[in-house]
Protein backbone atom coordinates (compact mmCIF):
# COMPACT_ATOMS: atom_id res chain seq x y z
CA UNK A 1 0.00 0.00 0.00
CA UNK A 2 2.95 2.08 -0.54
CA UNK A 3 2.28 6.09 -1.46
CA UNK A 4 3.85 6.20 -4.70
CA UNK A 5 4.88 9.33 -4.12
CA UNK A 6 7.65 8.13 -1.94
CA UNK A 7 8.21 5.26 -4.31
CA UNK A 8 12.20 4.75 -5.14
CA UNK A 9 13.68 2.52 -6.89
CA UNK A 10 17.20 1.00 -5.19
CA UNK A 11 19.66 1.09 -7.76
CA UNK A 12 21.70 -2.28 -6.33
CA UNK A 13 18.80 -4.28 -6.46
CA UNK A 14 16.23 -2.55 -8.80
CA UNK A 15 13.60 -2.86 -6.41
CA UNK A 16 11.28 -0.23 -5.10
CA UNK A 17 11.95 0.77 -1.41
CA UNK A 18 9.64 1.88 1.41
CA UNK A 19 10.76 5.03 1.53
CA UNK A 20 11.96 4.97 4.73
CA UNK A 21 15.49 5.91 5.16
CA UNK A 22 17.97 5.62 8.61
CA UNK A 23 21.09 7.52 8.37
CA UNK A 24 21.27 6.81 4.90
CA UNK A 25 20.26 3.14 4.31
CA UNK A 26 16.65 2.65 2.93
CA UNK A 27 14.35 -0.26 3.60
CA UNK A 28 13.33 -2.82 0.36
CA UNK A 29 9.65 -3.14 -0.13
CA UNK A 30 9.18 -6.47 -0.06
CA UNK A 31 5.74 -7.72 0.77
CA UNK A 32 3.95 -10.39 2.00
CA UNK A 33 3.60 -13.46 -0.74
CA UNK A 34 0.44 -12.72 -2.26
CA UNK A 35 -0.72 -16.55 -1.58
CA UNK A 36 0.49 -15.73 1.78
CA UNK A 37 -1.62 -13.20 2.42
CA UNK A 38 -4.51 -14.50 0.69
CA UNK A 39 -4.95 -17.55 2.84
CA UNK A 40 -4.81 -15.52 5.21
CA UNK A 41 -8.07 -13.36 4.36
CA UNK A 42 -8.97 -16.90 4.01
CA UNK A 43 -9.00 -17.91 7.17
CA UNK A 44 -10.50 -14.73 8.28
CA UNK A 45 -13.55 -15.21 6.20
CA UNK A 46 -13.39 -19.22 7.48
CA UNK A 47 -13.39 -18.17 11.41
CA UNK A 48 -16.84 -16.38 9.82
CA UNK A 49 -18.29 -19.79 9.50
CA UNK A 50 -17.03 -21.15 12.09
CA UNK A 51 -18.95 -18.49 14.48
CA UNK A 52 -22.30 -19.79 13.04
CA UNK A 53 -21.57 -23.64 13.39
CA UNK A 54 -20.15 -23.49 16.69
CA UNK A 55 -20.70 -22.16 19.81
CA UNK A 56 -18.49 -18.48 19.94
CA UNK A 57 -19.72 -15.77 21.04
CA UNK A 58 -20.45 -14.21 24.11
CA UNK A 59 -23.56 -12.93 25.16
CA UNK A 60 -25.26 -11.17 27.80
CA UNK A 61 -26.90 -13.95 29.24
CA UNK A 62 -25.53 -16.90 27.65
CA UNK A 63 -23.99 -17.43 24.31
CA UNK A 64 -23.79 -18.15 20.79
CA UNK A 65 -24.73 -21.98 20.67
CA UNK A 66 -24.05 -22.42 17.27
CA UNK A 67 -26.17 -23.45 14.24
CA UNK A 68 -25.95 -27.68 14.76
CA UNK A 69 -26.31 -26.84 18.43
CA UNK A 70 -22.81 -29.05 19.27
CA UNK A 71 -21.72 -29.31 23.02
CA UNK A 72 -18.19 -30.73 24.15
CA UNK A 73 -19.97 -32.30 27.10
CA UNK A 74 -22.46 -33.80 24.81
CA UNK A 75 -20.27 -34.95 22.51
CA UNK A 76 -17.70 -37.04 24.70
CA UNK A 77 -20.64 -38.47 26.11
CA UNK A 78 -22.00 -39.67 22.73
CA UNK A 79 -18.70 -41.19 21.77
CA UNK A 80 -18.29 -43.05 24.97
CA UNK A 81 -22.00 -44.47 24.66
CA UNK A 82 -20.76 -45.92 20.76
CA UNK A 83 -17.73 -47.31 22.56
CA UNK A 84 -19.74 -48.95 25.41
CA UNK A 85 -22.35 -50.29 22.53
CA UNK A 86 -19.37 -51.49 20.25
CA UNK A 87 -18.37 -53.30 23.27
CA UNK A 88 -21.40 -54.62 24.47
CA UNK A 89 -21.44 -58.18 22.96
CA UNK A 90 -18.14 -58.73 24.84
CA UNK A 91 -18.88 -57.04 27.72
CA UNK A 92 -22.11 -59.25 27.97
CA UNK A 93 -20.62 -62.64 27.63
CA UNK A 94 -18.05 -61.72 30.19
CA UNK A 95 -20.35 -60.15 32.68
CA UNK A 96 -22.50 -63.46 32.32
CA UNK A 97 -19.72 -65.88 33.44
CA UNK A 98 -17.47 -66.31 36.40
CA UNK A 99 -13.64 -66.24 36.39
CA UNK A 100 -13.69 -69.80 36.33
CA UNK A 101 -16.14 -70.23 33.86
CA UNK A 102 -14.33 -67.57 31.51
CA UNK A 103 -10.95 -69.29 31.86
CA UNK A 104 -12.16 -72.40 30.90
CA UNK A 105 -13.74 -71.50 27.45
CA UNK A 106 -11.01 -70.68 25.13
CA UNK A 107 -12.96 -67.86 23.71
CA UNK A 108 -13.98 -66.37 26.67
CA UNK A 109 -10.68 -66.41 27.92
CA UNK A 110 -9.29 -64.46 25.03
CA UNK A 111 -11.35 -62.09 25.03
CA UNK A 112 -10.88 -61.05 28.86
CA UNK A 113 -6.93 -61.73 28.24
CA UNK A 114 -6.88 -59.04 25.56
CA UNK A 115 -8.57 -56.93 27.97
CA UNK A 116 -7.20 -57.36 31.23
CA UNK A 117 -3.95 -57.35 28.95
CA UNK A 118 -4.61 -53.26 27.97
CA UNK A 119 -5.95 -52.57 31.71
CA UNK A 120 -2.75 -54.08 33.25
CA UNK A 121 -0.80 -52.21 31.43
CA UNK A 122 -2.11 -48.79 32.16
CA UNK A 123 -3.24 -49.19 35.72
CA UNK A 124 -1.40 -52.38 37.51
CA UNK A 125 2.12 -52.01 35.21
CA UNK A 126 3.70 -49.02 37.10
CA UNK A 127 3.95 -51.48 40.30
CA UNK A 128 4.06 -55.19 38.61
CA UNK A 129 6.20 -54.54 36.24
CA UNK A 130 4.55 -54.44 32.44
CA UNK A 131 4.78 -58.70 32.44
CA UNK A 132 3.90 -58.65 35.73
CA UNK A 133 7.51 -59.35 36.83
CA UNK A 134 7.08 -56.87 39.74
CA UNK A 135 9.92 -55.20 41.79
CA UNK A 136 11.52 -54.71 44.93
CA UNK A 137 8.89 -54.34 46.90
CA UNK A 138 5.91 -54.89 44.50
CA UNK A 139 4.87 -58.99 43.96
CA UNK A 140 5.49 -60.82 41.21
CA UNK A 141 2.20 -62.18 39.79
CA UNK A 142 3.89 -64.44 37.39
CA UNK A 143 4.91 -67.04 39.99
CA UNK A 144 2.95 -69.24 42.58
CA UNK A 145 4.16 -67.42 45.69
CA UNK A 146 1.05 -65.40 46.93
CA UNK A 147 0.74 -63.24 49.43
CA UNK A 148 -3.02 -62.64 49.83
CA UNK A 149 -3.91 -65.99 47.65
CA UNK A 150 -4.16 -66.86 43.83
CA UNK A 151 -7.55 -68.21 43.66
CA UNK A 152 -10.06 -66.42 41.79
CA UNK A 153 -11.83 -65.27 44.45
CA UNK A 154 -8.80 -63.60 45.96
CA UNK A 155 -7.25 -62.30 43.29
CA UNK A 156 -10.52 -60.35 42.45
CA UNK A 157 -10.81 -59.29 46.11
CA UNK A 158 -7.55 -58.02 46.37
CA UNK A 159 -8.02 -55.80 43.10
CA UNK A 160 -11.34 -54.66 44.33
CA UNK A 161 -10.76 -53.27 47.36
CA UNK A 162 -6.94 -53.21 47.64
CA UNK A 163 -4.21 -54.10 50.40
CA UNK A 164 -4.43 -51.51 53.52
CA UNK A 165 -6.10 -49.09 51.11
CA UNK A 166 -8.69 -46.41 52.06
CA UNK A 167 -11.74 -48.57 51.23
CA UNK A 168 -13.59 -50.02 54.48
CA UNK A 169 -13.15 -53.73 52.60
CA UNK A 170 -9.59 -53.16 51.94
CA UNK A 171 -7.08 -56.46 52.89
CA UNK A 172 -5.99 -55.40 56.29
CA UNK A 173 -3.56 -57.97 57.68
CA UNK A 174 -1.47 -56.68 59.97
CA UNK A 175 1.41 -54.77 58.91
CA UNK A 176 5.19 -56.11 60.37
CA UNK A 177 6.39 -54.10 63.20
CA UNK A 178 9.29 -52.15 63.33
CA UNK A 179 11.20 -54.38 65.74
CA UNK A 180 14.04 -52.19 65.82
CA UNK A 181 12.70 -48.80 65.61
CA UNK A 182 10.07 -49.41 68.01
CA UNK A 183 12.86 -51.34 70.41
CA UNK A 184 10.89 -54.46 70.41
CA UNK A 185 14.53 -56.43 69.33
CA UNK A 186 18.02 -55.46 70.10
CA UNK A 187 20.17 -55.15 67.67
CA UNK A 188 22.04 -59.05 67.75
CA UNK A 189 18.10 -60.51 68.27
CA UNK A 190 17.78 -58.61 64.85
CA UNK A 191 20.90 -59.73 63.40
CA UNK A 192 20.32 -63.21 65.00
CA UNK A 193 16.19 -63.99 63.31
CA UNK A 194 17.48 -62.18 60.06
CA UNK A 195 20.80 -65.32 59.80
CA UNK A 196 17.63 -67.56 61.36
CA UNK A 197 15.55 -67.16 58.63
CA UNK A 198 18.04 -66.73 55.63
CA UNK A 199 19.30 -70.38 56.80
CA UNK A 200 16.26 -71.23 56.80
CA UNK A 201 15.72 -70.19 52.89
CA UNK A 202 18.66 -72.13 52.30
CA UNK A 203 21.20 -69.40 51.86
CA UNK A 204 24.59 -68.91 52.90
CA UNK A 205 25.33 -67.49 56.94
CA UNK A 206 28.33 -66.48 58.68
CA UNK A 207 29.62 -69.37 60.80
CA UNK A 208 29.31 -67.22 63.63
CA UNK A 209 25.52 -66.17 63.54
CA UNK A 210 23.76 -67.01 66.50
CA UNK A 211 21.58 -69.13 64.85
CA UNK A 212 19.92 -70.54 68.63
CA UNK A 213 19.07 -67.10 69.62
CA UNK A 214 17.44 -66.14 66.44
CA UNK A 215 15.37 -69.31 66.17
CA UNK A 216 13.78 -68.04 69.73
CA UNK A 217 13.53 -64.97 68.26
CA UNK A 218 11.76 -66.37 65.48
CA UNK A 219 9.29 -68.45 68.27
CA UNK A 220 8.88 -65.77 69.82
CA UNK A 221 8.14 -62.95 67.34
CA UNK A 222 7.74 -64.09 63.89
CA UNK A 223 6.05 -67.16 63.92
CA UNK A 224 2.33 -65.90 65.66
CA UNK A 225 2.28 -64.27 61.26
CA UNK A 226 4.97 -66.15 59.08
CA UNK A 227 3.76 -69.77 60.75
CA UNK A 228 6.40 -71.86 62.70
CA UNK A 229 7.53 -73.26 59.73
CA UNK A 230 8.08 -69.65 57.79
CA UNK A 231 6.00 -70.41 55.33
CA UNK A 232 3.51 -67.21 55.62
CA UNK A 233 0.00 -66.93 56.84
CA UNK A 234 -2.10 -65.44 53.86
CA UNK A 235 -4.97 -64.37 56.21
CA UNK A 236 -3.02 -61.42 57.80
CA UNK A 237 -0.31 -61.38 54.60
CA UNK A 238 2.43 -62.50 55.96
CA UNK A 239 4.37 -63.65 53.29
CA UNK A 240 6.18 -66.79 52.62
CA UNK A 241 10.12 -66.35 53.97
CA UNK A 242 11.57 -69.91 53.49
CA UNK A 243 11.08 -69.93 49.65
CA UNK A 244 13.98 -68.62 46.87
CA UNK A 245 10.98 -65.67 46.49
CA UNK A 246 11.33 -62.63 47.98
CA UNK A 247 9.65 -59.41 47.80
CA UNK A 248 12.23 -57.10 48.73
CA UNK A 249 15.70 -58.61 48.63
CA UNK A 250 17.25 -62.02 50.13
CA UNK A 251 20.97 -60.17 51.55
CA UNK A 252 21.45 -59.70 54.87
CA UNK A 253 21.01 -55.79 55.34
CA UNK A 254 17.85 -55.38 53.21
CA UNK A 255 16.09 -58.55 55.98
CA UNK A 256 17.71 -56.92 58.62
CA UNK A 257 16.34 -53.13 57.63
CA UNK A 258 12.59 -54.97 57.08
CA UNK A 259 12.79 -56.05 60.86
CA UNK A 260 13.83 -52.68 61.73
CA UNK A 261 11.71 -50.65 60.29
CA UNK A 262 8.72 -53.28 59.23
CA UNK A 263 7.50 -54.00 56.27
CA UNK A 264 3.13 -53.41 55.24
CA UNK A 265 3.19 -52.57 51.82
CA UNK A 266 -0.28 -51.32 49.99
CA UNK A 267 -1.91 -51.68 46.78
CA UNK A 268 -5.13 -49.12 45.73
CA UNK A 269 -8.30 -50.32 45.35
CA UNK A 270 -9.94 -50.48 42.31
CA UNK A 271 -13.69 -50.34 42.16
CA UNK A 272 -14.83 -46.96 41.61
CA UNK A 273 -12.13 -46.70 39.15
CA UNK A 274 -12.25 -49.78 36.84
CA UNK A 275 -16.05 -50.93 36.59
CA UNK A 276 -16.49 -54.17 36.93
CA UNK A 277 -16.29 -56.35 33.63
CA UNK A 278 -12.58 -54.72 33.77
CA UNK A 279 -11.77 -56.02 37.01
CA UNK A 280 -13.06 -59.47 36.19
CA UNK A 281 -11.13 -59.44 32.93
CA UNK A 282 -8.23 -58.31 34.81
CA UNK A 283 -8.51 -61.22 37.81
CA UNK A 284 -9.02 -63.80 34.66
CA UNK A 285 -5.47 -61.63 33.34
CA UNK A 286 -3.54 -61.56 36.44
CA UNK A 287 -4.49 -66.00 37.23
CA UNK A 288 -3.59 -66.79 33.80
CA UNK A 289 -0.15 -65.12 34.30
CA UNK A 290 1.21 -68.49 35.69
CA UNK A 291 0.74 -69.04 39.45
CA UNK A 292 -3.23 -69.13 39.39
CA UNK A 293 -5.02 -71.89 41.90
CA UNK B 1 -4.68 5.13 0.43
CA UNK B 2 -4.42 8.00 2.72
CA UNK B 3 -6.06 6.21 5.92
CA UNK B 4 -3.21 3.47 5.06
CA UNK B 5 -0.42 5.50 6.00
CA UNK B 6 -1.52 6.98 9.01
CA UNK B 7 -0.20 3.89 10.73
CA UNK B 8 2.81 5.98 10.65
CA UNK B 9 1.24 8.58 13.58
CA UNK B 10 1.66 5.30 15.75
CA UNK B 11 4.94 3.98 14.45
CA UNK B 12 6.59 7.50 15.17
CA UNK B 13 4.91 8.02 18.98
CA UNK B 14 6.05 5.41 21.75
CA UNK B 15 3.48 6.74 24.07
CA UNK B 16 0.41 6.53 21.16
CA UNK B 17 1.69 3.02 20.34
CA UNK B 18 1.27 1.63 23.82
CA UNK B 19 -2.29 2.63 24.22
CA UNK B 20 -2.97 1.71 21.13
CA UNK B 21 -1.78 -1.88 22.35
CA UNK B 22 -3.51 -1.35 25.46
CA UNK B 23 -6.92 -0.74 23.96
CA UNK B 24 -6.60 -3.73 21.44
CA UNK B 25 -5.62 -6.16 24.16
CA UNK B 26 -8.82 -5.46 26.59
CA UNK B 27 -11.13 -6.10 23.74
CA UNK B 28 -9.69 -9.52 23.26
CA UNK B 29 -9.69 -9.63 27.27
CA UNK B 30 -13.15 -8.58 27.67
CA UNK B 31 -14.53 -10.86 24.76
CA UNK B 32 -12.29 -13.83 26.60
CA UNK B 33 -12.19 -13.64 29.75
CA UNK B 34 -14.75 -11.27 31.35
CA UNK B 35 -18.21 -13.42 30.21
CA UNK B 36 -15.91 -16.26 32.42
CA UNK B 37 -17.74 -14.23 35.28
CA UNK B 38 -21.21 -14.21 34.57
CA UNK B 39 -21.86 -16.54 31.98
CA UNK B 40 -23.83 -19.32 34.57
CA UNK B 41 -22.84 -21.93 31.97
CA UNK B 42 -19.01 -21.49 33.18
CA UNK B 43 -19.67 -21.48 36.28
CA UNK B 44 -20.32 -24.84 37.95
CA UNK B 45 -20.58 -25.43 41.49
CA UNK B 46 -19.60 -29.18 42.31
CA UNK B 47 -19.38 -31.05 45.76
CA UNK B 48 -16.59 -32.09 47.40
CA UNK B 49 -14.04 -29.45 46.69
CA UNK B 50 -12.10 -28.10 49.18
CA UNK B 51 -8.94 -25.91 50.17
CA UNK B 52 -5.40 -28.09 50.21
CA UNK B 53 -4.79 -29.22 53.78
CA UNK B 54 -0.98 -27.17 55.06
CA UNK B 55 0.67 -30.73 53.97
CA UNK B 56 -0.78 -30.63 50.65
CA UNK B 57 -0.35 -27.05 50.00
CA UNK B 58 3.72 -27.30 51.03
CA UNK B 59 3.36 -30.55 48.46
CA UNK B 60 1.41 -28.66 45.99
CA UNK B 61 4.41 -25.45 46.28
CA UNK B 62 7.18 -28.57 45.37
CA UNK B 63 5.48 -29.40 42.66
CA UNK B 64 5.74 -25.89 41.50
CA UNK B 65 8.90 -25.52 42.22
CA UNK B 66 10.13 -28.36 40.72
CA UNK B 67 8.70 -27.76 37.49
CA UNK B 68 6.31 -30.33 37.46
CA UNK B 69 3.82 -28.90 35.21
CA UNK B 70 6.62 -28.29 32.74
CA UNK B 71 5.84 -32.65 31.53
CA UNK B 72 2.49 -33.37 33.27
CA UNK B 73 -0.74 -31.87 32.56
CA UNK B 74 -3.80 -32.19 35.28
CA UNK B 75 -6.44 -31.62 32.63
CA UNK B 76 -8.15 -34.41 31.26
CA UNK B 77 -9.86 -32.42 28.63
CA UNK B 78 -13.37 -34.15 27.52
CA UNK B 79 -12.52 -36.30 24.53
CA UNK B 80 -13.06 -39.91 24.35
CA UNK B 81 -9.13 -41.45 24.44
CA UNK B 82 -8.69 -39.18 27.31
CA UNK B 83 -11.70 -40.13 29.68
CA UNK B 84 -11.25 -43.38 28.46
CA UNK B 85 -7.53 -43.30 30.31
CA UNK B 86 -7.35 -41.05 33.00
CA UNK B 87 -11.22 -41.08 34.05
CA UNK B 88 -13.96 -38.17 33.96
CA UNK B 89 -13.22 -35.91 32.18
CA UNK B 90 -11.86 -32.57 34.86
CA UNK B 91 -13.87 -29.87 36.12
CA UNK B 92 -13.16 -26.48 36.46
CA UNK B 93 -14.32 -26.35 40.40
CA UNK B 94 -11.93 -28.80 40.68
CA UNK B 95 -8.47 -26.45 40.28
CA UNK B 96 -10.68 -23.74 41.64
CA UNK B 97 -8.23 -23.42 45.15
CA UNK B 98 -5.54 -23.56 42.76
CA UNK B 99 -3.12 -20.28 43.00
CA UNK B 100 -1.38 -20.69 40.36
CA UNK B 101 -3.45 -23.11 38.63
CA UNK B 102 -0.81 -26.54 37.03
CA UNK B 103 -3.12 -27.55 34.46
CA UNK B 104 -0.39 -27.13 32.44
CA UNK B 105 0.02 -27.68 28.27
CA UNK B 106 2.52 -30.57 27.59
CA UNK B 107 2.56 -34.32 28.25
CA UNK B 108 6.10 -35.82 28.07
CA UNK B 109 4.38 -37.97 31.54
CA UNK B 110 1.22 -38.93 32.00
CA UNK B 111 -2.08 -36.58 32.95
CA UNK B 112 -2.24 -36.05 36.93
CA UNK B 113 -5.27 -34.82 37.37
CA UNK B 114 -6.53 -38.32 38.89
CA UNK B 115 -3.19 -39.26 39.57
CA UNK B 116 -4.79 -39.31 43.62
CA UNK B 117 -5.59 -42.73 44.92
CA UNK B 118 -4.21 -44.51 41.43
CA UNK B 119 -0.93 -45.92 42.50
CA UNK B 120 0.35 -46.86 46.30
CA UNK B 121 2.17 -43.86 48.58
CA UNK B 122 5.46 -46.71 48.24
CA UNK B 123 5.09 -46.60 44.57
CA UNK B 124 4.87 -42.93 44.76
CA UNK B 125 8.33 -43.18 46.96
CA UNK B 126 9.93 -45.44 45.13
CA UNK B 127 9.19 -43.58 42.01
CA UNK B 128 10.32 -40.04 43.37
CA UNK B 129 13.66 -41.32 44.25
CA UNK B 130 14.70 -42.93 41.21
CA UNK B 131 11.58 -43.59 38.39
CA UNK B 132 13.35 -46.20 36.48
CA UNK B 133 13.48 -48.44 39.58
CA UNK B 134 9.74 -49.20 38.76
CA UNK B 135 9.54 -47.73 34.97
CA UNK B 136 12.39 -49.13 33.44
CA UNK B 137 11.31 -47.26 30.53
CA UNK B 138 10.61 -43.62 31.75
CA UNK B 139 12.25 -40.82 31.55
CA UNK B 140 11.48 -38.75 34.40
CA UNK B 141 14.41 -37.28 36.43
CA UNK B 142 14.96 -38.58 39.99
CA UNK B 143 13.57 -36.36 43.13
CA UNK B 144 15.61 -38.54 45.54
CA UNK B 145 16.73 -35.12 47.90
CA UNK B 146 12.72 -34.99 48.53
CA UNK B 147 13.34 -38.03 51.02
CA UNK B 148 15.79 -36.54 52.65
CA UNK B 149 14.92 -32.64 52.93
CA UNK B 150 12.25 -31.76 55.80
CA UNK B 151 9.45 -29.67 54.86
CA UNK B 152 10.01 -26.09 55.38
CA UNK B 153 6.92 -25.21 57.18
CA UNK B 154 8.27 -21.66 58.91
CA UNK B 155 5.79 -19.75 56.22
CA UNK B 156 3.09 -22.21 56.09
CA UNK B 157 0.76 -20.03 58.30
CA UNK B 158 1.78 -16.66 55.83
CA UNK B 159 1.14 -18.63 52.54
CA UNK B 160 -1.89 -19.84 53.73
CA UNK B 161 -2.79 -16.21 54.39
CA UNK B 162 -2.19 -15.04 51.04
CA UNK B 163 -3.96 -17.95 49.59
CA UNK B 164 -7.25 -16.51 51.54
CA UNK B 165 -6.27 -12.83 50.48
CA UNK B 166 -6.64 -14.26 46.77
CA UNK B 167 -9.98 -15.80 47.67
CA UNK B 168 -9.42 -19.62 48.74
CA UNK B 169 -11.76 -20.08 51.75
CA UNK B 170 -8.96 -20.64 54.52
CA UNK B 171 -11.26 -19.55 58.25
CA UNK B 172 -8.90 -18.15 61.12
CA UNK B 173 -8.96 -21.54 63.25
CA UNK B 174 -7.49 -22.88 59.76
CA UNK B 175 -4.51 -20.76 59.21
CA UNK B 176 -4.25 -20.86 63.31
CA UNK B 177 -4.04 -24.60 63.51
CA UNK B 178 -1.78 -25.03 60.12
CA UNK B 179 1.51 -26.11 61.91
CA UNK B 180 -0.85 -28.83 63.72
CA UNK B 181 -2.84 -29.88 61.43
CA UNK B 182 0.54 -30.26 58.67
CA UNK B 183 2.17 -32.49 61.69
CA UNK B 184 -1.02 -34.70 62.07
CA UNK B 185 -1.66 -35.61 59.07
CA UNK B 186 2.12 -36.77 58.03
CA UNK B 187 1.74 -38.72 61.43
CA UNK B 188 -2.00 -39.49 62.77
CA UNK B 189 -0.86 -40.78 66.39
CA UNK B 190 0.60 -37.43 66.78
CA UNK B 191 -2.57 -35.38 66.49
CA UNK B 192 -6.26 -34.83 66.32
CA UNK B 193 -6.94 -36.36 63.20
CA UNK B 194 -10.63 -36.11 63.48
CA UNK B 195 -10.03 -32.09 63.67
CA UNK B 196 -8.14 -31.90 60.51
CA UNK B 197 -10.74 -33.93 58.96
CA UNK B 198 -13.56 -31.81 60.14
CA UNK B 199 -11.32 -28.65 58.69
CA UNK B 200 -10.73 -30.79 55.27
CA UNK B 201 -13.11 -33.41 54.99
CA UNK B 202 -12.04 -36.20 53.43
CA UNK B 203 -8.18 -35.33 53.99
CA UNK B 204 -6.01 -38.68 53.86
CA UNK B 205 -3.70 -38.72 57.29
CA UNK B 206 -0.80 -41.27 57.05
CA UNK B 207 2.98 -41.56 56.91
CA UNK B 208 3.08 -41.27 53.24
CA UNK B 209 6.98 -41.68 52.30
CA UNK B 210 7.75 -44.03 55.01
CA UNK B 211 9.44 -42.72 57.58
CA UNK B 212 8.44 -41.36 60.82
CA UNK B 213 11.36 -39.82 62.45
CA UNK B 214 10.46 -36.57 60.27
CA UNK B 215 8.23 -34.53 57.83
CA UNK B 216 10.08 -34.66 54.35
CA UNK B 217 8.91 -33.01 51.05
CA UNK B 218 8.16 -36.45 49.89
CA UNK B 219 5.64 -36.36 52.71
CA UNK B 220 4.08 -32.96 51.01
CA UNK B 221 3.92 -34.33 47.50
CA UNK B 222 2.86 -37.94 47.77
CA UNK B 223 -0.23 -36.00 50.13
CA UNK B 224 -0.87 -33.57 47.60
CA UNK B 225 -0.27 -36.24 44.68
CA UNK B 226 -2.72 -38.59 46.33
CA UNK B 227 -5.68 -36.35 46.91
CA UNK B 228 -5.25 -35.22 42.92
CA UNK B 229 -8.91 -35.39 40.95
CA UNK B 230 -10.38 -37.64 44.61
CA UNK B 231 -12.77 -35.03 46.22
CA UNK B 232 -15.68 -34.96 43.76
CA UNK B 233 -17.23 -38.27 43.67
CA UNK B 234 -18.31 -38.81 40.33
CA UNK B 235 -21.18 -41.52 41.76
CA UNK B 236 -23.00 -38.30 42.68
CA UNK B 237 -22.20 -36.11 39.61
CA UNK B 238 -24.42 -35.19 37.20
CA UNK B 239 -23.37 -34.51 33.82
CA UNK B 240 -26.59 -34.18 32.51
CA UNK B 241 -27.08 -31.12 34.64
CA UNK B 242 -24.44 -28.82 32.80
CA UNK B 243 -24.13 -29.79 29.49
CA UNK B 244 -22.10 -27.68 27.20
Amino acid sequence: MADNKHEQIDTVTGKATTGHVWDGVSELNTPLPRWWLWIFYATIVWSVGYWIVYPSWPLVTSYTEGAFGWKSRVAVTQELDALRTQRAAIVSKLEGATPKEIADSPELLALARAQGRVAFADNCAPCHGAGGGGAKGFPNLNDDDWIWGGTFEDIEQTIRFGVRSVHDESRQGSPMPAFGRDGLLKNEEIEAVADFVRSRAGLQVDAKADLALGARVFADNCAVCHGEDGKGKREVGAANIVDAIWLYSPDRATIIEGIRNGRGASMPNWVGRLDDVTIKALTVYVHSLGGGE
Amino acid sequence: MSLWNKHSILEKNSILLVIGILIVVSIGGLVEIAPLYYLKSTIEAVEGVRPYTPLELIGRNIYVREGCYTCHSQMIRPLRDEVERYGHYSLAAESMYDRPFQWGSKRTGPDLARVGGKYSDEWHREHLIDPRSVVPASIMPGYSWLVRTPVDARNIAVDMKVQAALGVPYSDEMIKNARADLLTQANPDAGDVDALQERYPKALARDFDGDPRAVTEADALIAYLQMLGAQVDFSLYDGKANLR
